[in-house]
């Protein structure tokens, strides 16, 4: 965001290439691992902690079927998903039973050894594509200027503000900053979420435990990387949704335009909160 | 119409419009996962991913070992839980003991050993951990004979690239196969188990022999281990390509991930 502002009724320059052309592609590449990933999941619906877990010994989560209703089990707690999780109609109305329904997998239908072709192929451009988005933004500033927290924004009075602003609604992006709490949802997903998803699933091949072991250690064992990385593919899809809303919320056409542009019309919303950061 | 009635019928319509987009990515994804082109390209990146790691790890890079209180308690059996086939069952009903493996194909002295000419020979144990494609995990300790040892004294050719393993299961209505190439062959952890959690291998793990290649998923483990023969070709057998479930299931021959 190089606000190179000179006057109120400003064009702002607000997200560089580099920010617009990783978003798209990962919101796609992301879209495909989500969706092949749940295909995989459905091979096996079943979480474990530790090196070893199999149909036996205990799941903490299951999404599963008792042939005529659909469950979710998390631990002991345990949620009838009928018609969407564990047991589901397709489209020609036939019951499946299955985690997740057809029109959430890649492909719609059972197969395993596809999903995983895609998951594995889409796995390459998707890391392929952060690591660039990560060396591009330390390069072009977009870490240091736009996600770096100040110490400044570091207050409890902030945050309070910045959760009170949220909740009644008030989105204030006019001047080209991002507030604390979209700062630390970017830097979160960026650099946790993400590499967390990469990781996990590198530590799940047989063959990588062999070149880097140091990897298993880290997560814990070959099926609590499998339960995390499922955990982190919830936590992107959970911030997509929240994304999603947050761009709905504080003018859809304005914030879809800019990042495909680049550039965005920077006159009304000034006025309503004046604020400068 | 009520405005109650005119906004179901709204939302109805934008649910129809987001279910209707929906489904219109969903059936272009379905359209091309059958696409010949793409399909291929997908393919490629069981190769690019073989390469890769081989690229990152020594070839004899050991696949982690565990300590006995890892075992898991119970492991779970998976696709075929005994052989049928006559001679099997025959072999079976003796306690192997006219069962012979035979080393033979592109090698210069072919072989023909009994179970204890194969027990006899140095042997490896090792706890390792068995992924199955499906995503579970099961740990146990397998003893067994090291392929290394039968494909130095069966002298295979140079020109040889992959050792197949032909079983005496069929699963389905075909005959279990696997194949894996020279440098998993030739891994220290690679072995021909004949024992399981410091028993003989039980007949549901693949007695009397089964195939251990840590680094690959299950369907790689080939159990049931009759024939193994060296090859330059892996086409001429069965489907094609290379296994069993590669034939069948479309899985990719290289299974390290």
């Amino acid at each position: 965001m190089d606000a190179t502002q000179s006057g109120a009724q400003d064009v702002v320059k607000r997200h560089h290439i580099l920010t617009r052309i990783w978003h798209w592609l990962n919101a796609i590449f992301a879209t495909i691992l989500l969706m092949s990933g749940l295909m995989i999941f459905n091979a096996h619906p079943q979480l474990y902690w530790g090196e070893f877990g199999a149909r036996g010994d205990y799941a903490w989560l299951q999404i599963d079927d008792t042939r005529t209703t659909g469950f979710v089990r998390i631990g002991s707690a345990r949620v009838e998903t009928t018609g969407v999780l564990g047991l589901s109609l397709d489209s020609k109305d036939k019951v499946r039973r299955v985690a997740f329904p057809g029109w959430a997998t890649i492909p719609t239908h059972y197969s395993l050894a596809a999903a995983r072709r895609w998951h594995f192929a889409f796995a390459w451009l998707f890391a392929l594509g952060l690591t660039a988005f990560m060396l591009g933004s330390l390069v072009n500033g977009h870490i240091r200027k736009d996600l770096h927290v100040r110490r400044a924004e570091w207050s409890v009075a902030n945050i309070w503000k910045d959760i009170k602003n949220h909740a009644q609604l008030r989105f204030n992006h006019a001047h080209g900053t991002y507030n604390i709490l979209q700062k630390l949802a970017y830097i979160g997903l960026i650099f946790v979420v993400l590499p967390t998803m990469i990781l996990t699933g590198i530590t799940m091949s047989p063959a990588l435990n062999a070149a880097w072991p140091w990897l298993l250690d880290l997560f814990g064992g070959r099926q609590s990387a499998r339960s995390l990385h499922f955990i982190a593919a919830a936590m992107m899809a959970l911030f997509v949704v929240i994304h999603l809303v947050m761009v709905l919320l504080s003018g859809p056409i304005k914030g879809v335009r800019s990042m495909i542009t680049g550039r965005h019309a920077a006159t009304s919303e000034l006025g309503q909160d004046g604020e400068r950061p | 119409m009520t405005d109650g009635r005119k906004f179901m019928r709204r939302r109805d319509l934008l649910r129809g419009a987001t279910l209707g987009s929906g489904a219109l990515i969903l059936s272009g994804c379905d359209a091309l996962n059958e696409n010949a082109t793409f399909r291929s390209a997908l393919r490629a990146v069981d190769s690019l991913n073989q390469m890769t790691h081989r690229s990152l790890m020594d070839r004899a890079a050991l696949a982690p070992e565990f300590a006995p209180s890892d075992i898991s308690p119970v492991f779970k059996t998976n696709g075929s839980v005994i052989a049928t086939s006559a001679e099997y069952l025959a072999h079976l009903q003796n306690g192997f003991a006219d069962w012979r493996l035979r080393v033979d194909g592109m090698v210069a002295n072919p072989l023909v050993l009994g179970l204890d000419a194969l027990r006899a020979m140095p042997v490896r144990t090792q706890i390792t951990r068995h992924d199955c494609v499906e995503g579970w995990s099961a740990i146990a300790q397998w003893q067994g004979t090291p392929l290394r040892l039968l494909l130095q004294q069966a002298r295979v050719s140079s020109r040889a690239k992959y050792i197949v393993f032909h079983c005496a299961d069929d699963y389905g209505a075909l005959p279990y196969y696997e194949s894996i190439d020279l440098v998993d062959a030739y891994h220290p952890q690679t072995i021909l188990a004949w024992g399981m959690n410091g028993e003989t291998l039980p007949v549901k793990y693949g007695a009397p022999i089964r195939l251990r290649v840590e680094r690959q998923l299950g369907y790689k483990q080939a159990k049931y281990v009759m024939r193994i023969e060296a090859t330059d070709d892996l086409t001429k057998f069965h489907g094609g390509k290379g296994g069993y479930w590669e034939d069948v299931g479309d899985y990719a021959w290289y299974a390290g991930i």
